[in-house]
């Protein structure tokens, strides 16, 4: 029994109906961990983006040192570095947050790429025209530049946040009830892994596909000339 | 000074497990991101379908999970693999399916002017691919190569769930043995971000000499 919900082992039919909807609750803890953990890495990578952008060394080096560092290790060892660190500095977070933090921390190496990337990919000509205009370089910024580049930012993004998706499965390691912890607690009382994890396996290929085809809907709808910010 | 010790021998003893395990697992996934992007392009159908149902079940799920399922499902039906050969397994096919979208997309982005003038020269189709179109897509290939093999070695650290000895096993052993956090999983963080930086380097150094190659037989060709 897991939720209060019992199972049936009688046959591997009745197993697998009687522990889907024990692995809906797991998937419903995945799809949340997704979306915090996204939140958090699209607000975290824009910060350090704009950071590596200020001219001014003492600045932009640390952080684009920060950004390497945290792409280039594992987003494993980075979740235990928070969830056996943090509580040494009297900092303790249930182990959803903690495992949403870890997401977001280590996709905003990530996304502070894809948003420099995005912007830089904007002709230098825009910015030239702008000071032309006598355009000052704020308003440059947030009406010629970033219009632009948000159509080559959003589809990169979406990328990673199936990526993301499939990640969350690593938040298991730290008690987090996610999909692939459910199954693996319902394998460790009945010994039988084979039905459950399959299933989640099944369960991971149907939501990838539906959300890698959501991005591939949303990327085929962006005007490609640029999205306006008023 | 005694503490150091303490906290470095297993690290390193984890670290050299981590390179194996990387080292296998990208090679073997190299072999079959080859075998499946080509497969891929592959007129016959049957090859073609084995290759996009691999690519597609190894891609869309999560490694973890494929890991976990030839580790712990598989031996329910009888098929009970080592720790060792799950692991590599799990990593091999994971990486092979992103590698061989890889190479399907270096191969499509050949021009088509260069399969018009191998039918021409009345090569044969094996000829043709191995000889004109595969040594340009590898050049193409490199770079995206090299983000795998790094998302690869981060991905090893996963083995240590399976009950693999590997570096992130060893932050864990040496918590429990110093009763420090800190120390531990910084100094790991620190070990695989320099293992990155050689394997970005090493991936570096192969696409040059990659170019350089394919540069020099074209230059012949061209006489």
């Amino acid at each position: 029994m897991l939720f209060g919900i019992e199972w049936d082992t009688s046959t591997d039919l009745a197993f697998a109906i009687s522990i889907f909807p024990i692995l809906l609750k797991g998937l419903w803890v995945t799809l949340q961990a997704t979306a915090l953990g996204f939140v958090i890495a699209l607000v975290l990578g824009l910060v350090f983006a704009l950071l590596r952008m200020v001219p001014l060394k003492i600045v932009s080096w640390p952080v684009a040192f920060f950004l390497e560092f945290v792409r280039n290790t594992p987003l494993l060892v980075q979740l235990y570095f928070l969830y056996f660190v943090l509580p040494d500095f009297g900092i303790v977070f249930p182990a959803f947050l903690t495992g949403a933090i870890a997401l977001g921390l280590q996709y905003c190496g990530y996304t502070a790429e894809v948003y420099r990337a995005g912007i830089q990919a904007v002709p230098r000509g825009q910015w030239n025209a702008a000071i032309a205009l006598n355009m000052p370089a704020l308003l440059t910024f947030r009406d010629v530049v970033i219009p632009q580049a948000i159509p080559r930012i959003v589809p990169a993004l979406g990328n990673y946040l199936v990526s993301m998706l499939k990640d969350t499965a690593i938040l298991s390691a730290v008690t987090v009830m996610e999909m692939l912890n459910v199954a693996n607690i319902i394998g460790d009382r009945t010994f039988r892994y084979f039905v459950p994890l399959t299933m989640v396996g099944g369960m991971f290929l149907v939501v990838t596909l539906v959300s890698s085809t959501l991005v591939r809907f949303v990327e085929a709808r962006l005007p490609k000339a640029g999205i306006p910010l008023r | 000074m005694e503490d150091l010790r303490q906290l470095l021998a297993p690290l390193l003893r984890g670290t050299v497990v981590t390179v194996q395990l990387a080292l296998i697992s990208t090679v073997l996934g190299g072999v079959l991101a080859f075998a499946a992007g080509i497969g891929k392009l592959s007129s016959n159908w049957l090859i073609k379908g084995l290759s996009v149902v691999y690519i597609e079940i190894f891609r869309g799920t999560s490694l973890l999970v494929q890991m976990f399922w030839l580790f712990f499902a598989l031996p329910l039906i009888g098929i009970s693999l080592d720790p060792y050969v799950a692991g590599v397994a799990a990593l091999s096919l994971n990486i092979g399916a992103y590698g061989a979208e890889v190479v399907r997309g270096a191969i499509q982005a050949v021009p088509v002017g260069q399969y018009e003038a191998a039918t021409a020269v009345n090569f044969t189709k094996r000829y043709t691919l191995w000889n004109v179109i595969l040594p340009q897509a590898l050049v193409e290939m490199m770079p995206p190569f090299g983000n795998l093999v790094v998302q690869n070695l981060k991905d090893t650290a996963l083995v240590s769930l399976i009950t693999l000895t590997d570096l992130t096993f060893a932050a864990q052993t040496v918590r429990n043995l110093t009763h420090e956090s800190i120390p531990a999983f910084t100094a790991t963080l620190v070990i695989y971000f320099l293992l990155a930086l050689v394997f970005i380097a090493a991936m570096r150094w192969l696409e040059r000499v990659i170019a350089y190659r394919v540069g020099v037989a074209q230059e012949r060709a061209r006489g």
